[in-house]
């Protein structure tokens, strides 16, 4: 069967068993189980809307259990566990993680994510805010907003293209053809240089990705942010006698603070599970690994679950505390 | 803030520059991947991408017509012709006949060759070489140009990467491939997390604000998480690597961001016309289709721009869920890291291929920024 | 015949938010009844428990007859029309007007002259193939109307479904409201507002919500003339009734009570038995009812503070007493000019001073 005729089967199917399943069920409550006429139909109807939420709710809450939950507390088994022949699995206790952290690769990679964790939310968010700034003092600033935002619809891949052609190095005696290079030769230098093996700048030049991908994320929520400042605060302070910079940094800023937050957080998590760059571009050689890679590494060329697992619940655990955030802030917006 | 009188203009044309100068930091990189897809091997090799655009002053090596094609006029023997190709619009500016001193003339000028006969050369590539003597040799003349050549452009590399039946690493297929992921992997998970989020935001249960905030938390899971214990579940019933693998995956990660923008969506719609419903007679299931759904359009567009974007740009699902030795089911992002390997120099086919693989985002980004943006503003957590 | 009663219900919010309590109401066919209340009573809160969109916690609803309590709404046979209309915004006013009927399955052809019949009492028939966002708020409010109409319901229940409207138009489309209800004898309406004009002038009778329950039934003449309690006398009218407090010097067929703080005796058509001589009281007069006197003969006397010429009446608020809470105020007919600072002497027909004790009147005690 041909793979584009699967895929049409499958949304046939997948969306026909949606509409079936949500159809079907509820006929099958309101006149079967708790018909809603005789002597029973005020209770059965109260009955059968007890029921109904989670009848709406079963097919979300089977698969976010089984792709989401169950792989959490199963990877946390793994982490604990040995492989066996023969699909057994053996406990084992600490041993996989301190296996991990006797190994210098894993603490390169923790480092690097470390180093990304600082680096790219903040860029990223002061790119951000001060591309919404500008854009929003000037006539043609949705344009250019627009192109500032678009590398967010690039994959990591493409970017990851792009970047290296960025990045390219060429002999001495040929043209370069990567700007950074040209620029660079254009200036005074003697010799083009590899930029990628660069320790310890091809970390950052990885990063620089990132950021330039993120950016736009954090324009655009920005921009929303400081065009909800109130006009009168700003009034009051031109007023007051405040330059345009002191408008910005002690006005608009401080009343955006939730906001900021938001996009470090969300760009964070972005940063934690950052993978396909690093695997495009240098797959974690000269030490620019990180946990994401190291992980990938672990799991499908060394077939190290155990390893693999545990380095995941590192990154599961180093994003825990912005989970419990979250939850704690959505629960006190549902009150 | 422009109406207020006394703003310094200075302080408005560095707002204008500095915005500028980053719009142009931003868009470079991405210009020269689209750019070098159009230029040739050659024109690669010989300069960066953004001497491409202008005219360009350009050191060549042309060669004249072999002696064969001499003509006899007069007792004089005479070869003529350009020596550009056709419709070539080079300028030459100055040139030579050897390698060491390649600006010894101006075109018009008389250059005298070693085998006493002579040659002239115009600007625009015209060439007249005459000798009393017969011309030898197997080979024409080598002439060193230097030309200004205007900026030109091929198709040929699309062509070469899309459609080229040699080519093993073809991205046709794999364009297929990930338009057969993509699609059904935005449309299911849009119809299971309607549903849901209509429970979460308009029916009343014990729990529902539990799940809620369950909800949200799953949002921030690492989906790295998941690989290997799905992977064994599917290999376990039978599914193993494949189409139905990566789109029950892509279902699945996708579930919480949908129900959590859906929901903040749908609780925002008017209760009135909700409970007005309920009174005209409709059912949930009623409720759900004919009003919910068609109200709550902005919010299902903008998770379907996303859950697309991330589907289509996806590399590790597909690496993990999909993707095995065969090649057949390979996709966009998979087949390039392929040729980062293979091709690592040949930009024309790397920036080509890339380019394929980023230009349906690129025109939905474009075409549907406006729900991409609204879907952005609701779906970042408060 | 009896259409709907409400028995001993109560209502009470997750959290322990009790809301309505020992509600006991007889509403008749054809009857139009209007709730009144200060804002947060639980007008709303009735309505919809009316409607079902709110369950009952306690106690019995029927509707001929028929207990309701657990009834969906879509079965009661009622339509609602809301404040804000809730017209589906996707869809065209005669898709608005259709859903209710498609979902009960009627014909394509019985639903097209039905949305045909009634657009055209509407003055909507030009209108019918707009969507809503097009239509201005007085149309919006007419395809509300028309939208439940359609529906031929046994209850309209409206709530507040004027106030998002600007005066003239509020005052236009009451008005074709009693039209449309004249013209509908036999249909039951329950209708929620906050405006006194409104409820006096539609209602069959109004019901007057306070403190968790009812304070009092009646049609909009009762409650203005006599009123069960003070809550009511001063909720109907406006301005509110005065208040002034005294102590009874003679009972009988008619009662007399002088009046504290400045104040002479008046007497009240109110008969009262002898056990009520003495005792404190407060004494109730409309400011419309208040009259000029010149003879010794007032109930009250003090200095106007404040003078608003109205053209037709002219209010006037006098000094403020220790012994009242807030001022007492007349409204005097005509133009009064200069009238500020002077002292005033004023009385009342017995027939319109009323009695309260403990806040219930003493008429019938
Ligand atoms: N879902 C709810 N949970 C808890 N309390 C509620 C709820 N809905 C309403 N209430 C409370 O019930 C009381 C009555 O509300 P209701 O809306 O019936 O008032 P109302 O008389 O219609 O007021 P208004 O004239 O302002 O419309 C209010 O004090 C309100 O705070
Ligand atoms: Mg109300």
């Amino acid at each position: 069967m041909h793979p584009a005729f699967q895929a049409v089967l499958t949304i046939a199917v997948g969306v026909g068993g949606c509409v079936g399943y949500f159809y079907f069920s509820n006929q099958l409550l309101d006149r079967v189980l708790f018909p809603d006429k005789g002597i029973h139909a005020g209770r059965n109807i109260t009955r059968a809307n007890i029921i109904r939420p989670w009848l709406f709710l079963f097919p979300a809450l089977a698969a976010l259990g089984l792709y989401l939950a169950y792989p959490v507390f199963e990877t946390l088994r793994l982490s604990l566990s040995e492989r066996l022949p023969g699909n057994k699995s053996q406990y084992v206790g600490f041993d996989n993680y301190q296996q991990m952290f006797s190994e210098p690769k894993f603490w390169e990679a923790l480092t690097n994510n470390m180093l990304w964790l600082l680096v790219v939310p903040a860029l990223s968010t002061a790119f951000g805010l001060l591309a919404a700034q500008l854009s929003d003092r000037v006539r043609w600033g949705n344009i250019a907003k627009s192109f500032i935002f678009m590398p967010m619809a690039i994959s990591f891949v493409g970017a990851a293209v792009i970047w290296k052609l960025v990045y390219d190095t060429r002999p001495i005696d040929q043209e370069q053809i990567g700007v950074v290079n040209a620029v660079y030769l254009f200036f005074g230098g003697d010799q083009p240089i590899t930029w990628l093996t660069q320790i310890p700048a091809n970390s950052f030049l990885l990063m620089i990705v990132l950021v330039w991908i993120q950016t736009g994320f954090a324009m655009v929520i920005l921009s929303a942010a400081l065009r909800g400042v109130p006009e009168e605060t700003i009034e009051a302070a031109i007023i007051d006698g405040a330059n345009p910079f002191q408008v910005f940094f002690k006005i608009k800023v401080p009343q955006i603070k939730n906001t900021i937050v938001v996009v470090w957080t969300t760009i964070t998590i972005v940063v934690l599970k950052v993978f396909d760059i690093v695997f495009a571009m240098t797959n974690g050689q000269w030490e620019t690994q990180v946990l994401a890679n190291y992980m990938y590494d672990k799991l499908f060329r060394a077939q190290d679950w155990g390893v693999g697992s545990a380095s995941a619940m590192i990154i599961m655990l180093l994003v825990s505390p912005i989970l419990v955030w979250n939850v704690y802030n959505a629960r006190k917006e549902m009150q | 803030m422009s109406a207020i009188v006394g703003t310094r203009s200075s302080l408005v044309w560095a707002v204008h520059l500095s915005l500028a100068a980053m719009v142009l930091l931003w868009l470079f990189p991405t210009a020269g991947l689209l750019v070098s897809s159009f230029r040739t091997t050659d024109q690669i090799s010989t300069g960066g991408w953004w001497n491409s655009l202008s005219a360009s002053e350009q050191n060549l090596t042309l060669r004249s017509a072999a002696p064969e094609s001499q003509i006899e006029n007069d007792g004089v023997f005479v070869i003529e012709g350009n020596l550009f190709e056709q419709g070539s619009e080079a300028v030459i500016s100055v040139w030579g006949t050897s390698s060491r001193s390649i600006d010894a003339f101006k075109p018009g000028d008389e250059a005298p060759l070693k085998d006493g006969s002579t040659i002239t050369v115009q600007s625009n590539g015209d060439y007249k070489r005459q000798g009393i003597e017969e011309i030898t040799g197997r080979r024409g003349q080598r002439i060193f140009a230097t030309a200004l050549t205007p900026p030109e452009f091929t198709l040929d590399n699309y062509h070469k990467v899309l459609f080229d039946e040699k080519n093993r690493e073809s991205m046709g297929k794999a364009f297929l491939n990930t338009l057969t992921v993509t699609i059904p992997a935005t449309i299911i998970p849009i119809l299971v997390a309607a549903f849901a989020a209509y429970a979460l935001a308009w029916m009343d249960f014990p729990g529902r604000a539990l799940l809620v905030a369950a909800i949200v938390g799953l949002l921030v899971v690492p989906l790295q998480l998941a690989l290997i214990p799905l992977l064994t579940l599917h290999n376990q019933i039978g599914i193993g690597k494949g189409y139905l693998g990566v789109w029950l995956a892509h279902t699945g990660f996708g579930l919480p961001l949908a129900i959590y923008l859906l929901r903040n969506y749908m609780v925002g719609l008017p209760r009135d016309i909700i409970e007005n419903a309920r009174v005209d007679g409709a059912s949930d299931f009623q409720i759900f289709v004919k009003i919910i759904l068609p109200l709550s359009f902005p919010a299902l567009a903008s998770f379907a721009i996303f859950q697309f974007l991330w589907t289509w740009n996806d590399l590790l699902i597909a690496l993990v869920f999909l993707v095995d030795s065969s090649g057949e089911t390979t996709v966009m992002t998979k087949q390039i890291i392929e040729m980062l390997g293979t091709r690592g120099g040949e930009w024309e086919i790397l920036a080509t291929a890339a380019f394929v693989s980023i230009a349906v985002p690129l025109v939905v980004f474009f075409a549907l920024q406006k729900y991409l943006v609204r879907g952005l503003l609701a779906g970042s957590v408060k | 015949m009896t259409n709907l009663t409400l028995r001993n219900v109560e209502k009470t919010y997750p959290g322990e938010v009790n809301v309505l309590n020992n509600i006991n109401l007889d509403i008749r066919t054809g009857e139009l009844i209007v709730f009144v209340g200060p804002s947060g009573c639980g007008k709303s809160t009735l309505l919809r428990m009316i409607a079902g969109l709110e369950s009952i916690t306690d106690g019995e609803f029927t509707i001929d007859g028929v207990r309701m309590n657990e009834m969906p709404p879509a079965k009661r046979g009622i339509a609602m029309v809301f404040q804000s209309y809730a017209l589906y915004p996707h869809m065209t006013v005669r898709d608005n007007m259709a859903f209710a009927l498609k979902i009960a399955k009627k014909s394509p052809k019985e639903i097209d002259t039905l949305i045909k019949k009634v657009a055209a009492t509407l003055q909507l028939t030009e209108y019918l193939d707009r969507l809503p966002k097009a239509l201005s708020g007085g149309q919006r409010q007419r395809v509300a109307i028309g939208r439940s109409i359609v529906r031929d319901p046994k209850v309209y229940l409206f709530d507040e479904p004027l106030s998002n409207l600007d005066a003239a138009l509020r005052v236009a489309t009451r008005i074709e409201i009693a039209q449309l209800k004249e013209s509908m004898p036999e249909s039951t309406m329950v209708y929620v507002t906050h405006d006194q004009v409104e409820a006096m002038t539609l209602a069959s009778r109004i019901v007057v919500l306070a403190n968790k329950g009812i304070a009092q039934v009646g049609t909009p003449l009762e409650l203005y003339e006599t009123p069960d309690n003070e809550f009511v006398a001063q909720f109907i009218g406006s301005p509110a009734m005065n208040l002034l407090p005294g102590r009874v010097v003679s009972t009988g067929e008619a009662t007399s009570v002088s009046i504290e703080g400045g104040g002479g005796v008046i007497s009240s058509a109110v008969a009262t038995s002898a056990d009520w001589q003495d005792a404190i009281v407060n004494v109730g007069i409309r400011p419309e009812h208040m009259l000029m006197e010149s003879s010794d003969n007032y109930a009250f006397e003090s200095v106007i503070n404040i003078s608003e010429a109205l053209g037709e009446v002219t209010q006037v608020y006098f000094q403020q007493d220790k012994a009242h809470s807030s001022p007492v105020i007349a409204k005097l007919q005509g133009i009064h000019r200069d009238v500020r600072n002077k002292t005033l002497r004023m009385s009342a027909e017995p027939a319109n001073v009323h009695l309260f004790c403990e806040g219930q009147s003493l008429r019938g005690r």
